[in-house]
């Protein structure tokens, strides 16, 4: 059993109500901090934990609160960033769903940190029984005194609020989310200045994930030294992973990033092996976005060595041979599954959220779901694979915001991993609609380079 | 304490330049002038708050300034990217940034109608300088173009949604230069169109200035609609006592008849200043004030050579003679096609036909609807 830091206490009964939280050791850290701590001291242990945005880019969370512009007599602004909404990614809603005190807990802290006095909960608009939840914590924090005016006595004054989103995936991407909240159209905001400079109303704002935040609670409960003890390297704490999938036990799981992938797919306490006896064919690790691994290179690195579940990792040998943690959407696909066809759903899904802004996304994302829908259908060229590829080189990069990165990534590494399955389709354009490419070599043992 | 500004040193293409801090690189390219100017689709600098968007103006950073001389990792969006002291920018020089602007033009192009032979705008369009100097002979997009549902904005401007390449420069005229913007962008992604909530016509004493920062044929006159190509008409700088805006305007003339009333524009295609305020024209100067005597004439308006419409010779004032009539003993030209119901796109498969299309194909759909 790796240790739960976050989902310990999620199965208590009644956790969701303030009495029990309190009871079950809840709110020590807004004690802690506001009591004997500067807000100095707080970032200052959020530092030394290493803890990394849980939100999918992995920034170090105490490097971007140390960003924070502190100029005299502005405001400043936690929000926190719960619009999750990276298909195969559903751990902030779990944690909301069932201990939603951990969050506020972290918000309290967090904001004495940043010295923001209004701090917000972007939510997902589809959450929409959540935000019932979160209002009816924070009823509960602020009935007994740890949100309103003079919190403890210490002069610290702070209010949340819950605010949803109206449905649309860019609103999870930082700037998109402040204009959303400040009540405009979801853009994305051109970068500079950044949000620690000049984010919502113009004044400094942090924006940081769910998980981040309530991950704030054990790194002061506990210390951040206590905390970077856990796990790997710069991979420190535990992580939420959200597995779904062809497994036998979809779900959400804490891990301590120090457990490789294939115990993490096969063993019992986590996803329980692929389902209903079929084989491991590929797998995102971090959500849609992030590339796509095939079975060989999803177990092992290109070097031979056992891939784990952390940040450094699952992103080693680039997106060459490689993918991204990203925000934990751990995506099983067994021998039954059509890569084409899975790469086209993505597709579509990107093309129906990118924000129409800027040209190479809400021109490009369209583009490439046409053609790989007509690849899936059997009426695809050998060039429409070429083509694929250039669009989405000439995608990524050249977006305001990661947005056309996460559209091209996905498309541009199952081609590279899956090219046959993408000439079988345009090869045998009757079969393709009758059965799958199958496994084919994808979980053969790939030879490793020797070092030239 | 001498009050003399310290000026950064940007070079773009291995030219050199002292700019102000807080010039961006567009600007600062602009200064320099020529080649080395990336192109502007969506950044409009009378505009705040514009650019950014199209992604045309890309540009390689290939040194970040004299303190910290990294290269930037992406290529930036030159109009909203400031120059730091000692910064080195590669624009024509850089593949990279060669081979991202063919893909954006190629993206913008992709669900353009690519109707200029029947659009207003053509001649003074810069989706069309911009397809002829940075484009691709030919489009690898095989799919029908995007259409959108008509919409009606009013007496003076026509809305080609299908044009449109969402610059949102029409939205920040609404909310800079009229006291209340009733259109903005609704949908997202490929479905987003210029649009006025539930069919409102944009009426306002400034609203004209859309059809002036548009960059391609979305918004046109409609008081000029199909009433020549811009290349046939004679540009004449022209002003009048305006107690709403500058009054300084571009007269197109033919003969002695004013087709159309447009604002001065720079050899950017923006609207000129005037004592550091860009000069706008109100509505009445632009729509109602369409005879000569209206207008104290001023010359004829500098044009650009390389532009289409200095092409033009016109020759005194006088209007062309209408020999139509006298060609055709009198009697009127048979309408051939109604461009007015052809001004769409996909209103006939052109992959299907056998040949060229002609108004022959155009007839058949009509009969068959």
């Amino acid at each position: 059993m790796s240790k739960k830091l976050l989902l310990d206490k999620a199965h208590v009964e009644g956790i969701r109500n303030y009495d029990v939280y309190r009871r079950e050791g809840g709110y020590r850290s807004v004690e802690k901090a506001l009591k004997s701590m500067t807000p100095d001291e707080v970032t200052e242990e959020v530092k030394k934990s290493g803890l990394r945005g849980r939100g999918g880019a992995g920034f170090p969370t105490g490097m971007k609160w140390g960003f924070l512009a502190k100029p005299e007599g502005v405001p400043r602004y936690l929000v926190v960033n719960a619009d999750e909404s990276e298909p195969g990614t559903f751990k902030d809603r779990y944690l909301m769903e069932f201990i939603p005190h951990i969050l506020i807990e972290g918000i309290i802290t967090s904001s004495y940190a940043l010295g923001s006095n209004t701090s917000y909960i972007y939510i997902r608009g589809e959450y929409a029984w959540i935000v019932d939840i979160l209002e009816q914590a924070i009823a509960e924090a602020k009935n007994n005194g740890w949100l309103g005016k003079n919190i403890l006595g210490t002069g610290f004054d702070l209010e949340i609020y819950v605010q949803r989103g109206a449905g649309a995936y860019i609103c999870g991407e930082e700037t998109a989310l402040l204009e959303s909240l400040e009540g405009k159209r979801g853009n994305p905001r051109i970068k500079p200045p950044f949000p620690a400079v000049k984010g919502l109303w113009d004044c400094p704002t942090v924006v940081n994930n769910v998980e981040t935040i309530a991950a704030v609670v054990p790194i002061i409960n506990d210390g951040g030294e206590e905390y970077a003890k856990i796990g790997i390297g710069r991979s420190t704490g535990t992580k939420l992973i959200s597995a779904c999938g062809n497994i036998k036990k979809p779900g959400v799981y804490e891990i301590d990033m120090t457990i490789s992938v294939e115990e993490f797919i096969y063993s019992d306490e986590y996803c329980g092996g692929v389902a209903n006896g079929r084989k491991l064919k590929a797998c995102i690790p971090g959500g849609s976005s992030v590339p796509i691994l095939p079975a060989n290179l999803l177990l092992k690195t290109a070097k031979g060595e056992t891939r784990l579940m952390n940040y450094e990792s699952l992103s080693d040998g680039g997106f060459a041979t490689g993918s991204m943690m990203g925000s934990g959407g751990f995506i099983v696909l067994d021998d039954n599954q059509c890569v084409v066809k899975h790469t086209y759903t993505l597709a579509r899904f990107y093309r129906h959220e990118s924000c129409g802004q800027c040209s190479p996304c809400r021109e490009g994302t369209g583009w490439m779901e046409k053609i790989l829908l007509n690849i899936e259908n059997g009426k695809g060229r050998k060039s429409d694979i070429d083509l694929l590829w250039d669009i989405q080189r000439k995608i990524e990069g050249n977006t305001i915001c990661p947005l056309g990165d996460a559209a091209a990534w996905p498309v541009a590494a199952a081609i590279r991993h899956f090219r046959d399955e993408f000439e079988w389709h345009v090869e045998n354009p009757d079969d393709c609609l009758r059965r799958n490419y199958g496994l084919a070599n994808y979980a053969d043992p790939l030879p490793i380079a020797t070092p030239a | 304490m001498s009050e003399e500004k310290k000026l950064f040193k940007v070079t773009v293409d291995n030219i050199t330049i002292d700019v102000e801090p807080g010039t961006t690189i567009l600007q600062a390219a602009r200064q320099i002038g020529g080649d080395v100017t990336p192109p502007a689709m969506c950044f409009y600098s009378k505009l705040q708050g514009s650019g950014g968007k199209c992604r045309t103006c890309l540009v390689e950073v290939s040194k970040g300034s004299e303190k910290d001389p990294r290269p930037m990792p992406k290529l930036v969006a030159s109009c909203r990217t400031t120059v730091m002291d000692g910064m080195e920018v590669k624009n024509i020089t850089s593949e990279r940034v060669q081979d991202a602007r063919a893909g954006v033009v190629e993206f913008l192009l992709l669900n353009h109608p690519l109707d200029c032979p029947i659009c207003d705008q053509a001649g003074e369009c810069h989706l069309q300088d911009l397809g002829y100097e940075h484009g691709k002979e030919g489009t690898r997009y095989e799919f029908n173009r995007r259409t959108f549902e008509k919409e009606d904005i009013g007496p003076y401007i026509q809305l080609h949604m299908t044009r449109c390449i969402l610059c949102y420069r029409c939205t920040y005229v609404a909310d800079q230069l009229t006291n209340n913007r009733v259109h903005g962008v609704l949908d997202r992604g490929d479905h987003a169109e210029i649009s006025t909530y539930i069919s409102k016509a944009i009426d306002n004493d400034f609203s004209g200035n859309m059809i002036d920062v548009c960059p391609v044929g979305a918004l046109t006159d409609k008081t000029f609609r199909f009433k020549n190509r811009v290349w046939f008409t004679k540009p004449v700088d022209a002003h009048r006592d305006c107690d709403k805006c500058c009054g300084k305007v571009t007269l197109w003339e033919r003969g002695d008849e004013v087709l159309r009333v447009t604002a001065r524009k720079d050899e950017w295609g923006e609207v000129q200043s005037y004592d550091g305020k860009p000069g706008w024209i109100c509505n009445t100067c632009r729509f109602d004030k369409k005879h000569v005597n209206d207008w104290v004439i001023e010359g004829p308006t500098k044009v650009n050579r390389h532009s289409v419409i200095s092409q033009g010779h016109y020759i005194g004032l006088q209007k062309p003679n209408e020999t139509i009539s006298e060609v055709m003993g009198g009697r009127d030209p048979k309408l051939l096609m109604d461009i007015h119901s052809v001004s769409d796109v996909n209103s006939v498969e052109l992959a299907a036909l056998p040949g060229p299309a002609t108004s022959k194909t155009f007839e058949k759909k009509d009969q068959s609807e």
